[in-house]
C-alpha cells in the first residue's frame, strides 16, 4: 500500500466499511443499471443491518445510487437529496445464511426493467459487488469493467476477445461463468483504464448469443 | 516498505533525509514520481487541516457522546495548560473533535484508519501551533512529517495490520499515535534513529490494546482514546529526543504487535461482543438507541 493510501482516504465518516464502503456500493449499483434511478429496494444484512443507523449507512448508500463520491459532505444528507431526486427507496432487513456480514442485495427498478445487485464492504472502505441478476461476477471497481451476459454457446469468448484485440484494448481479467441460469453464461472482462474506450452497443454486436452488455467505470 | 530499518538504512546509504528516501523507495516500488506522491500527500494536509478547522465549529451531535473538545480547551485557558501542558490539551482537544466530527459524518483523513483520524492531525496541528514563530517553511515540514508518518504506517500495514477487526486498537489508535510519535521527532530535529525509537516505544504501549466499540459504533471508546493517545505518542517523542532508546529494535515491536493482535480474542477485534461493549451501561444506551427506528430517516 502506497503512503498516500495509509494517509488517505479522505471520506466522510464514520466508518471505511460503513459509510465509505456503502457509498461505493451505491455507485456500483448505479452503474449496473445505467443512468438515472426511480426505485431501490434495498436489503441490509449482517452489521448493516444493526449498526447501519449508527454508520450512517442509509444515507450512504442512497447517495452512492444517486451518483455522489465517498468524499462528498452531501453524502450527510443523502436523504434529503433521494427525495429531491424522486427516488423511491425502501429500506429492509433480511437474514441470510451465509452472508457477508457487511453487505446488501438492492433491487433497482423501474415500469419496464429491474437489476438486482448483492455487494459486501470487506474492509478499509473496499468493496465487492458479488451478484448481478444472480450470476457471480466479484466486481471490485478498481478497474473499469464489461459484463457480458450470453447464450452458452461456442465462439462467444474468442469473438469478445478479438474484438477488444481490435480496438487495442488490454484486458487485465477475464472470468468467464458457465454455471448461470437458463443455459447462459457470464464474463466479467477488467480493462486497463487507458485502453477502455469501446461502446456497449459494439460489443452488443459482436456476437448475436450476447444478450446484455453492462459497462461499470472504476470508483475511486 | 517491508522495514524501518531498511528505511534507515536506505537514507544512510544514499546520504538522504528520511523522508526524500522514503519517496525515493516509494517511487521506486509504485513507479509514482516523487513529486506526484509529495503533491498527493500535501493535497492530504490540505484536507486534514480542513478538518481540523471544520470541527472545531462542528455541532452535530454524536449517538452517545457529548461534546468533548471544548470543555477541554476552556480548561487548558483557564488553568494555562493544566498538568499536561498547552501543547498536550491542544492537540488533545483537536484529536477530540476531528475524531467527533468523523462520528458525525464530518469529511476527514483516514490516518491510518476512520476511527483514529484525529491523532495525526492533533499532534501535527498543536505543533505547528507551538512553533508557527521558529519556521518559515513550516507547510514544507509538515508535508515532510506526514510522509514520514505515512512511511511508518505502510511499515506497520505489511508486517502487522491496521485493521481492528484483525489487530485490535492497537492497530489502530496504536499505529496512529506510533506515527504522530515519529513525525513529530523529525520536526524537533531528532535523528533518524529516534524517530525510530520514538514509534517502538509509543507501540510498546499500546500493545494489546481492544476494539471493543460500544453498539459497533466509532464512538466509545473511540473518541476519547483519540484524545488520550496523542498524548503517549507526544511524551515517547520527548522520551526518543532525550536520547531514549527501546530495549528491543522497532521492527521487532511491530512484529509483536501482530503476534499480539492475533492472541486478542474475535470478541475483542470489533465485534462489539467484549470489553466496554458488554458492560451494563454500554447494553443500556444501544436498548436506548434501538429503540429509535432502525434507519431514522425513514417514515
Amino acid at each position: 500500500m502506497p503512503i498516500w493510501d495509509i494517509i488517505g482516504p479522505v471520506m466522510i465518516g464514520p466508518s471505511s466499511s460503513h459509510t465509505a464502503g456503502a457509498v461505493r456500493i451505491g455507485r456500483l449499483a448505479r452503474m449496473c443499471w445505467g443512468g438515472e434511478l426511480k426505485k431501490a429496494d434495498i436489503y441490509m444484512r449482517g452489521s448493516f443491518a444493526s449498526t447501519g443507523l449508527g454508520h450512517g449507512t442509509d444515507k450512504a448508500l442512497v447517495a452512492g445510487l444517486l451518483g455522489y463520491n465517498p468524499d462528498d459532505t452531501s453524502v450527510r444528507y443523502g436523504i434529503d437529496l433521494a427525495r429531491k431526486a424522486k427516488l423511491d427507496y425502501h429500506f429492509h432487513v433480511e437474514d441470510i445464511e451465509g452472508a457477508h456480514p457487511n453487505s446488501v442485495r438492492i433491487v433497482m427498478s423501474d415500469d419496464r426493467r429491474s437489476v438486482e445487485v448483492v455487494a459486501a464492504s470487506i474492509g478499509g472502505g473496499a468493496v465487492i459487488l458479488q451478484q448481478l441478476d444472480g450470476f457471480q461476477v466479484d466486481i471490485t471497481g478498481s478497474l473499469p469493467v464489461v459484463v457480458i451476459i450470453n447464450k452458452d454457446v461456442h465462439g462467444v469468448v474468442g469473438a469478445v476477445s478479438t474484438y477488444f484485440a481490435g480496438h487495442g484494448v488490454n484486458i487485465a481479467t477475464m472470468k468467464v461463468n458457465r454455471s448461470g441460469r437458463g443455459g447462459m453464461a457470464t464474463m466479467v472482462i477488467e480493462l486497463d483504464p487507458e485502453g477502455a474506450r469501446v461502446t456497449i452497443d459494439e460489443i452488443k454486436a459482436v456476437h448475436p448469443a450476447i444478450e446484455r452488455v453492462i459497462g461499470i467505470r472504476g470508483v475511486e | 516498505m517491508r522495514a524501518i530499518e531498511d528505511i534507515l538504512k536506505y537514507s544512510e546509504e544514499k546520504h538522504l533525509t528520511l523522508p526524500e528516501a522514503i519517496l525515493a523507495m516509494d517511487e521506486e516500488f509504485s513507479g509514482v514520481p516523487e513529486g506526484e506522491i509529495r503533491t498527493k500527500i500535501f493535497s492530504r494536509l490540505k484536507d486534514m487541516a480542513r478538518s481540523v478547522s471544520e470541527s472545531e465549529g462542528n455541532e452535530a451531535p454524536c449517538k452517545f457522546l457529548p461534546i468533548t473538545g471544548e470543555p477541554l480547551r476552556g480548561y487548558a485557558e483557564r488553568t494555562s495548560g493544566g498538568l499536561c501542558g498547552q501543547f498536550i490539551l491542544d492537540a488533545s482537544a483537536k484529536a477530540l473533535e476531528v475524531a467527533t466530527y468523523n462520528s458525525t459524518m464530518g469529511r476527514i483523513v483516514a490516518a491510518p484508519t476512520a476511527g483514529s483520524c484525529g491523532i495525526l492531525p492533533g499532534l501535527l496541528f498543536a505543533w505547528k501551533e507551538l512553533r508557527a514563530d521558529e519556521y518559515e517553511d513550516i507547510e514544507r515540514r509538515l508535508v515532510d512529517a506526514l510522509i514520514i508518518a505515512g512511511a511508518i504506517g505502510e511499515v506497520i500495514a505489511n508486517r502487522a495490520t491496521l485493521a481492528g477487526a484483525d489487530g485490535g486498537c492497537q492497530a489502530e489508535c496504536g499505529a496512529a499515535a506510533a506515527m504522530g510519535a515519529g513525525s513529530l521527532v523529525f520536526l524537533e530535529g531528532g535523528t533518524k534513529e529516534m524517530v525510530a525509537d520514538a514509534v517502538a516505544l509509543t507501540i510498546k504501549s499500546v500493545l494489546g490494546l481492544v476494539c471493543d466499540p460500544v453498539g459497533g459504533l466509532v464512538e466509545i471508546p473511540c473518541i476519547k482514546r483519540n484524545g488520550m493517545l496523542v498524548a503517549l505518542g507526544a511524551l515517547a517523542a520527548d522520551m526518543a529526543l532525550a536520547g531514549i532508546k527501546s530495549a528491543i529494535p522497532v521492527d521487532e515491536v511491530i512484529d509483536t504487535m501482530s503476534r499480539v493482535g492475533r492472541a486478542i480474542p474475535p470478541s475483542l477485534r470489533e465485534t462489539s461482543q467484549g470489553g466496554l461493549a458488554t458492560t451494563p451501561t454500554a447494553k443500556k444506551l444501544v436498548g436506548a438507541l434501538k429503540k429509535r427506528s432502525i434507519f431514522e430517516d425513514q417514515e
